[in-house]
Parts: C-alpha cells; sequence; structure tokens
C-alpha cells in the first residue's frame, strides 16, 4: 500500500541538563519490520522514540529514515507519524476531523479531506462512529481513531509509544493481534515502545533491549529469549535464573566458576580470564530435577516453595550459594510428591 | 432516631451556606425587588405597588444612552482583556517549563491587587494627566508640542484603568483551563504538521474557551458594576448605569435605584445565560 523506510540511528545521545537519557545507541531497522524498543521505565526508549518522531532534540548522533538525514527535520517533515500513549485524540473534534487533522493542517480542502479520513476510519472499522466524540469511545476504540489519525498521511514509518498501556488484558492481547495485522497489511516500519516483554515477543520482528540509556541486545524474539547477551537481558525477560560468579578454570568447551555462597558450576561457553565476573542464565523450563550427570552441572538444594500452577508446577530451590532457583516442570504426580532433594 | 439523623445529617450540612446565600444574597435581591415598585419623594420612601419607576427608567433616553455607555465599555474592556489574558495565559502555560517559574510568574501577576482598587487607579492621574509623566516626557523630547488632552478624563483613560483592574480575572481561568490541556494533544497537533498559530487556533483556543467564558462572565458584570473608576477617570465626563444609581441613591430616589438595578441584574444574567448557552463551562467547575 505504501512506501517504508528504514531507520538508521547512529551514535545517537539524549543529554538533558547533566544525566544522560540516551547514551550513544546506534541501531538499524530494516524497512518494513515491527520494531520493539522493549525496558524498564527510565532506561531511555521513549526518548529514542521521540527522538526518532521529531518532538525531542538529538544531542549527539544523526538519525536517517530511508535515504534522508532527519536529525533536524520538524516531525512531520520526516514522513513519520507518531501515535501518542493516551492517543492524545482531540476532545473537541469528532472522529472525522480528528483524523482528517493533518490533511487540514495542510490545507487539503473540507469534501476531500473528510473522504479520505472516512476511508481511513473504515479501514479501522470505526466508520460507524464518525461523527461521534473521542469521550464517547473505549479505550480500544480510541486506540483505533488514533491509529486512523496517524495513518493518514501515508507515513513511512509508524512510531507507538506504549499504544496497549491504557487497555484492560483482554483488550490488550486483541488489540496486539490488530496491531501485527495492520502492520503486515500495510508493510511500513512500526517502532513499538513498550515495557512488556511478552508485548515484545509477540509483536516483533527486532526486539531491542534497553537499560540505562543502551543498547542490550537487539535481535529476534528467539534469539533474545535463547541466547540473552546480558545478565540483565536474561533478568529482564523473565523465565531465566541468572547464576553471577567468578571464573575458576576452562577447557572442553566448558567455563568453571564459583558463586558467592560457595557452589562449583561449569557452564558452556567460550574461555574467559580467570577471576572474571561472569553470569550465567538457566532457562527455569530446562531445568531437570534428577542425580547430577556430570560433575559441575546442578546442584542439591531445599525446595522452599512449590506453586502450582495447573499445567506446571514452579518451584523455587535454595541451596549451594543460589537463593531462588526457580524450575518449572510439568504438573504430573512424581514431580509434585515424592522428588524433593 | 438514628434513622431520623441520617435522613436530617445532609440537610444539615447543608444549612450553613443556605444561611449565608439567604441572607447576603436571596434576602437583599428580593428587598431590592420589593422596594423597587415603592413610591417615593424628597423626604421619604412609601410602600406600594408602582411600575412608574420602571416606566421612568426604561422610557427615557438618558437610561438608554447610559446603558449603551456601559456595554461600549463592557465590550471594548472584554475585547482587551480577554485578548492580553489569553496571550499571558498562553505564555505562562505553554512557554514556561517549570511549575516554580509558572507559579512564581503568576503570582506577579497578582502582585498588583495587593493594593486597594481605588489607589491602583488613582496611580494613573500623575502619569496621564495633562502635567503627568507620559505628557511632561513626550513634551519634553520634543515629540508633540501640545499635551496630549485626552489622556486623561476621557473613555481612553476609563478603559485603559478597567483593562488594568480586571485583565488577572481573564488571565486566571484561562490559564486554568490551558493547564488542563494535556500536552501531548499539542505534540500530536505538531506530529500532524500544525505550525504554531494552527496549533493555537485549532486546538488551544477551543480547549480554552470555557476558560474564555469564565472570564468574561467576571469581567462583563465587573465592568457593567462599576462606578468608581468611570468616575474617576472620566473626571465625571461619562456615565455608566452603576454611577447613575449611585447619583440616585444620593438624591434618596432609592426605589428608582432599585429599579434600575432590577433591571441591570435582568440584563447580566442574560448576558451570562447567552455565554453559558455558546460555552460549555461545566467542566472547569
Amino acid at each position: 500500500m505504501s512506501k517504508s523506510a528504514e531507520i538508521d540511528l547512529a551514535s545517537v545521545s539524549k543529554i538533558y541538563g547533566k544525566t544522560t537519557a540516551v547514551d550513544s545507541i546506534s541501531l538499524k531497522i530494516p524497512a518494513g519490520s515491527y520494531c520493539c524498543l522493549l525496558g524498564p521505565s527510565g532506561c531511555g526508549k521513549t526518548s529514542t522514540l521521540r527522538m526518532i518522531a521529531g518532538h525531542e532534540t538529538v544531542s549527539i548522533g544523526d538519525i536517517v529514515l530511508g535515504k534522508q538525514v532527519v536529525t533536524d527535520l520538524p516531525p512531520a517533515k520526516r514522513g513519520t507519524a507518531m501515535m501518542f500513549q493516551s492517543y492524545a485524540l482531540f476532545p473537541h473534534l469528532d472522529l472525522v476531523d480528528n483524523v482528517a487533522f493533518s490533511l487540514k493542517m495542510a490545507g487539503v480542502d473540507k469534501p476531500t479531506r473528510r473522504a479520505r479520513a472516512l476511508e481511513l476510519l473504515k479501514l479501522m472499522q470505526m466508520d460507524a462512529y464518525a461523527d461521534r466524540r473521542p469521550g464517547q469511545l473505549s479505550g480500544g476504540q480510541q486506540q483505533r481513531v488514533a491509529l486512523a489519525r496517524a495513518l493518514i498521511t501515508d507515513p513511512e514509518a509508524l512510531l507507538l509509544d506504549e499504544p496497549l498501556s491504557a487497555l484492560d488484558p483482554f483488550l490488550k492481547i486483541r488489540m496486539r493481534a490488530e496491531l501485527k495485522k495492520l502492520q503486515k497489511q500495510l508493510g511500513i516500519t512500526f517502532v513499538h515502545v513498550t515495557h512488556s516483554q511478552e508485548e515484545a515477543m509477540a509483536l516483533a520482528d527486532l526486539v531491542v533491549v534497553m537499560s540505562n540509556g543502551r543498547i542490550e541486545q537487539a535481535a529476534t524474539p528467539r534469539e533474545v529469549f535463547e541466547r540473552p547477551a546480558t545478565a540483565f537481558v536474561a533478568r529482564f525477560m523473565g523465565d531465566h535464573n541468572v547464576i553471577s560468579g567468578k571464573v575458576t578454570g576452562a577447557g572442553n568447551g566448558l567455563v568453571d566458576f564459583t558463586v558467592v555462597g560457595g557452589g562449583s558450576f561449569s557452564a558452556t561457553g567460550a574461555p574467559l580470564p580467570l577471576g572474571a565476573d561472569m553470569d550465567v542464565a538457566v532457562r527455569t523450563d530446562h531445568v531437570r530435577i534428577g542425580e547430577s550427570l556430570q560433575p559441575g552441572l546442578g546442584f542439591t538444594g531445599i525446595i522452599s516453595n512449590i506453586e502450582y500452577r495447573g499445567a506446571t508446577v514452579k518451584l523455587t530451590v535454595e541451596g549451594a550459594g543460589i537463593s531462588e532457583f526457580t524450575a518449572i516442570h510439568q504438573a504430573n504426580r512424581e514431580t509434585c510428591h515424592d522428588r524433593q532433594e | 432516631m438514628n434513622a431520623l439523623l441520617a435522613r436530617a445529617t445532609p440537610y444539615l450540612q447543608a444549612t450553613p451556606l443556605l444561611l449565608i446565600l439567604g441572607f447576603f444574597l436571596a434576602v437583599p435581591i428580593l428587598l431590592l425587588l420589593v422596594v423597587s415598585f415603592w413610591d417615593y419623594d424628597f423626604a421619604g420612601i412609601y410602600p406600594d405597588f408602582l411600575t412608574l419607576n420602571y416606566a421612568e427608567a426604561l422610557g427615557s433616553w438618558v437610561t438608554w444612552r447610559i446603558y449603551a455607555n456601559t456595554l461600549k465599555y463592557a465590550v471594548i474592556v472584554w475585547a482587551i482583556t480577554a485578548l492580553v489574558g489569553f496571550w499571558v495565559a498562553y505564555f505562562l502555560a505553554f512557554h514556561v517549563r517549570t511549575a516554580t517559574m509558572q507559579m512564581v510568574l503568576f503570582l506577579i501577576c497578582t502582585v498588583p491587587f495587593l493594593t486597594s482598587n481605588i489607589i491602583r487607579m488613582i496611580s494613573w492621574i500623575p502619569v496621564l494627566g495633562r502635567n503627568g509623566l507620559i505628557n511632561s516626557g513626550l513634551t519634553g523630547a520634543g515629540i508633540i508640542e501640545q499635551p496630549i488632552e485626552w489622556l486623561l478624563y476621557s473613555d481612553f483613560a476609563v478603559v485603559l484603568a478597567m483593562v488594568h483592574l480586571y485583565t488577572l480575572f481573564m488571565v486566571t481561568p484561562i490559564f486554568n483551563a490551558m493547564m488542563r490541556i494535556d500536552k501531548s494533544l499539542v505534540e500530536a497537533a505538531r506530529d500532524a504538521g500544525a505550525k504554531d498559530w494552527q496549533v493555537i487556533w485549532n486546538v488551544v483556543l477551543p480547549l480554552a474557551k470555557p476558560g474564555i467564558a469564565i472570564g468574561t462572565i467576571f469581567v462583563v458584570t465587573l465592568v457593567m458594576a462599576d462606578f468608581s473608576t468611570v468616575q474617576v477617570m472620566s473626571g465625571g465626563q461619562s456615565a455608566s448605569v452603576a454611577l447613575m444609581m449611585r447619583n440616585q441613591m444620593s438624591l434618596l430616589q432609592y426605589p428608582a435605584a432599585a429599579a434600575n438595578a432590577i433591571v441591570l441584574l435582568v440584563l447580566v444574567l442574560l448576558m451570562v445565560a447567552g455565554m453559558l448557552r455558546i460555552v460549555d463551562i461545566r467542566k472547569e467547575l
């Protein structure tokens, strides 16, 4: 339907007074992909999005959209459109005028812009409400209108600032599917800011995990989950046990290390210098309960808590200097009752 | 007993307000209404039911001219205070970044109100007078030969003083309305390609309307009821409805003044009702 643009951030920083919100990040978002900027609040993901949108000036670095350097262009000249967290619909205008707003600003005559706005409302299945005000709509409906308003300029990239955070959990999942469908249908680049790893995993082609103004990892959801680049990523994505320790040796593709509490372990990975800090992530659903097959892989501990979750059981284990080690097990009888090591 | 008390509680809670409004609003207006139908001569007033006071008030071309003059002041002062108030509030709400600075600047706006109306009004006299600051400055600089006569004791002086006195009544509600505008709406407008004036015209102005309406009610009612500014600043050359009433009262023509007051009250209420029909101010209250 419309063209899409690659977004290229070249060591972009955002500095507010003495605090650095975004610290020299470089990122290439391929054209037509769905990119999620993921991280806890205050990690700089929203500042990054707002810099791409042009609502925040870039302190250092450049932003390239398609073939154009847009660093100093005003928002409307960039070919991007932004959807705001609270949707920012104009409360005094009906839906048609809300959607047609940017065409009105551009001086398009009334019949043309209203016809185009109705077309987009139809695309979002909101044409039946065309003469309502935003205040009379539910959250999900408001989001559809906000999408229609953002799309009326035929943007090359759509920037979404926590678009689902105002919705209830049920609606969240439905609108999530709609966003993904829309992105496929339009084929334009979506950049979506969120703090929910579940949302990012469900939507993104490219997940960018951020922390303290830096990118921790930028990869496909599968890679981020299966090969987290840092302890932060593993912790933030969840379903991982992160064990930190110091390297004591290496060999056979294994690295040996000890944790503060005293336990010694081995882990697969490239050799590291002796005494270096290292983190290991163990997927909670990849923990096997039983005798250790190889020294250094596994530990003996006490199960301190059992949480029954229907299909699975969540076990919390303490031992060998590791606390709150989580194991997720299929909920068959033997794991529940007998095997407390 | 308890059930009775529970039923009575809301009424008891409303009683103080009811008493205050009753004594200070309802009773005086009722008295005014009653007295406006009484008879009077040079020495006293007599209970009666005459419509003569109204007939005299509405039948005289002097009254009509004074009403027209008062309305003229109201319109001019409203236009200027609305314009000034809008821009001051806009600057405070959208261009001052920190909330602390906003409060400081807003308090500076209120500083003139620490002195009395009369003092603020009278302090214009040495500025505007025939040998005042402006005239002596301009003649001294050789820009004009004769002092400008219309600076003081003129409609210009009246309007100037009223604008000075009443602008804050416009700034405050507009500022209040603007502070409620979600800043992301302005960003959304910019994202849609709106230039500064387009943002103001399409977003800020429509959303500040309830504030403008409330400010308008304040300013219009204050100007319509003003007599001291008109008297002092026009040097007695202009009249307003309230000034006419005051003169009638000083001649002990209370029923005539009361009739005029009722007419003014009805007029102002009609104006307010008209404004409320145009703008919905309920969400501001």
